[in-house]
């Protein structure tokens, strides 16, 4: 068996913690997750799921702890972290009054990315038929799409992603977890914070619940023999 | 990243910026708003006296830019902090200079076309004669559009951090400014008064020498202020 080493690991977070003025969210998160790794993180609303993919995402920083990317400190490092990850927000983060292929063409101009591949993404993410569309009218779901097709454009080593399901249709489901799939198989490592475990499940190589403040690691979903959802177990 | 990137990057946050501004229109529309009826109250303060307006138009038409200028350096990020973009601008990587570059560029177009319309009014209604040094005119007023540009970018940056965000730009700003719209009051007063070789070109080198400082200090800068 190989021991992964620091350098070796997608991410290799220790004690991160983190308080919001005086109450602390985070208390001691430890997490490893290997290259070709989806792990999905679970816990009640404001256990600090998210508050944990922003810090490795270099949007806020701990308090205390430190987390490796790629071997890159989240830190001292964010711009290196920063190359290497795909962060799909529980918030789209895109411009209202500009189309939805103006949105990825301006994504593409800001990752140097060639911009002629961005109508075989809205075709992929099922929104090429409202490409020219402002994303004012769009429906929080494709909005969701639109986010997804920006995340196409990266090529990450790691893919944070903060409950991706959220107002999908079933066809956006399977649109997410067909991409996650592609990704792994590229050697890309998933984190992915959820709510239900369903639509994931037979992604995920294990599950870590946040519960006050700290993870707790259960093996793959799909492999456990009660099928009892961990989220309902109270772990 | 390679200047080549973050010139890219500079012009599609540029272009990003005056589109989303040319579809709503609402910010443009309120901000040369703004400024025209400011210019209106001091032409209704100063009264009747046909030479007390002329001599106050620099002063006029340089603060009616000011405050309105304050609206649309606020708007420029609350366009990214709508929906969360400000996230994804800033975990796009490469420099963070290219996003203030771009800001600078779409606000100084910006500022620019609200300077046109503010002048033009200006001018008829502060019964200002075009002097024959008018391109010197256009120089002082473009140095001028370049400070205030450059200093309400930054410290709009640095305010949209904060959830008192509006009343903590002017609050920043408008000390730092002082020198700036000093000498381009100042400069454009001298060149309308048709004194254009003492204290114009004085005052023309002050604000160029300003737009120097400030546009090397907050390039530097700016990493920081837009940082986590």
């Amino acid at each position: 068996m190989v021991i992964p080493t620091s350098s070796s690991l997608a991410i290799d977070a220790s004690d991160i913690a983190r308080r919001f003025g005086a109450s602390w969210v985070l208390r001691g998160v430890t997490l490893r997750l290997s290259p070709g790794e989806v792990v999905g993180v679970l816990g009640v609303n404001g256990s600090g799921k998210s508050t944990f993919l922003r810090i490795l995402a270099t949007l806020i920083k701990p308090h205390a702890g430190t987390a490796l990317v790629c071997g890159h400190d989240i830190a001292r490092e964010p711009e290196e972290v920063r190359a290497q990850i795909g962060y799909l927000a529980h918030t789209p983060g895109l411009y209202d009054d500009l189309t939805a292929r103006e949105n990825l063409i301006f994504a593409a101009a800001m990752l140097d990315r060639d911009e002629r591949g961005v109508d075989a993404i809205l075709e992929r993410v099922g929104l090429l038929a409202y490409a020219s569309q402002p994303v004012r009218g769009f429906s929080s779901g494709m909005q969701r799409r639109l986010a997804i097709g920006r995340l196409m454009l990266i090529r990450p080593k790691v893919l944070l992603l903060d409950e991706p399901y959220s107002n999908l249709d079933s066809g956006g489901l399977d649109l997410m977890n067909s991409l996650i799939s592609e990704w792994v198989d590229a050697g890309a490592a998933a984190l992915v914070v959820l709510h239900e475990l369903a639509p994931a499940a037979d992604l995920l190589d294990r599950t870590v619940t946040l519960q006050d403040g700290r993870a707790a690691t259960k093996p793959a979903m799909h492999s456990d023999p009660a099928g009892i959802p961990l989220a309902a177990s109270g772990r | 990243m390679s200047l080549r990137h973050d010139w890219r990057r500079a012009r599609a946050i540029a272009w990003k910026d005056l589109t989303a501004e040319r579809r709503s229109k609402a910010g443009f529309n309120s901000v040369v708003a703004l400024a025209v009826t400011i210019l209106a109250m001091f032409g209704f303060a100063l009264g009747p006296d046909a030479q007390a307006i002329r001599d106050a138009a620099p002063g006029a038409i340089w603060l009616a830019v000011l405050f309105a200028g304050v609206l649309a350096f606020n708007r420029s990020y609350q366009v990214e902090l709508d929906g969360g973009a400000l996230e994804q601008l800033i975990l796009y990587p490469g420099g963070r200079r290219a996003i203030f570059a771009g800001k600078l560029l779409a606000n100084f177009a910006f500022v620019s076309l609200m300077l046109v319309i503010v002048i033009a009014v200006g001018i008829v209604l502060f019964q200002v004669t075009i002097p024959s040094a008018w391109p010197a005119l256009v120089g002082i007023v473009i140095c001028g559009a370049v400070g205030l540009v450059t200093l309400g970018t930054f410290y709009a940056a640095m305010a949209s951090r904060s959830r008192a965000r509006e009343v903590l730009l002017p609050l920043l700003l408008f000390p730092m400014l002082v020198p700036v719209l000093l000498a381009a009051i100042e400069a454009t007063k001298a060149l309308l008064g048709g004194n254009i070789m003492s204290d114009a070109g004085a005052w023309a080198r002050l604000l160029v020498a300003f737009d120097v400082v400030f546009l090397v200090a907050t390039f530097l800068a700016f990493e920081s202020v837009i940082e986590v």
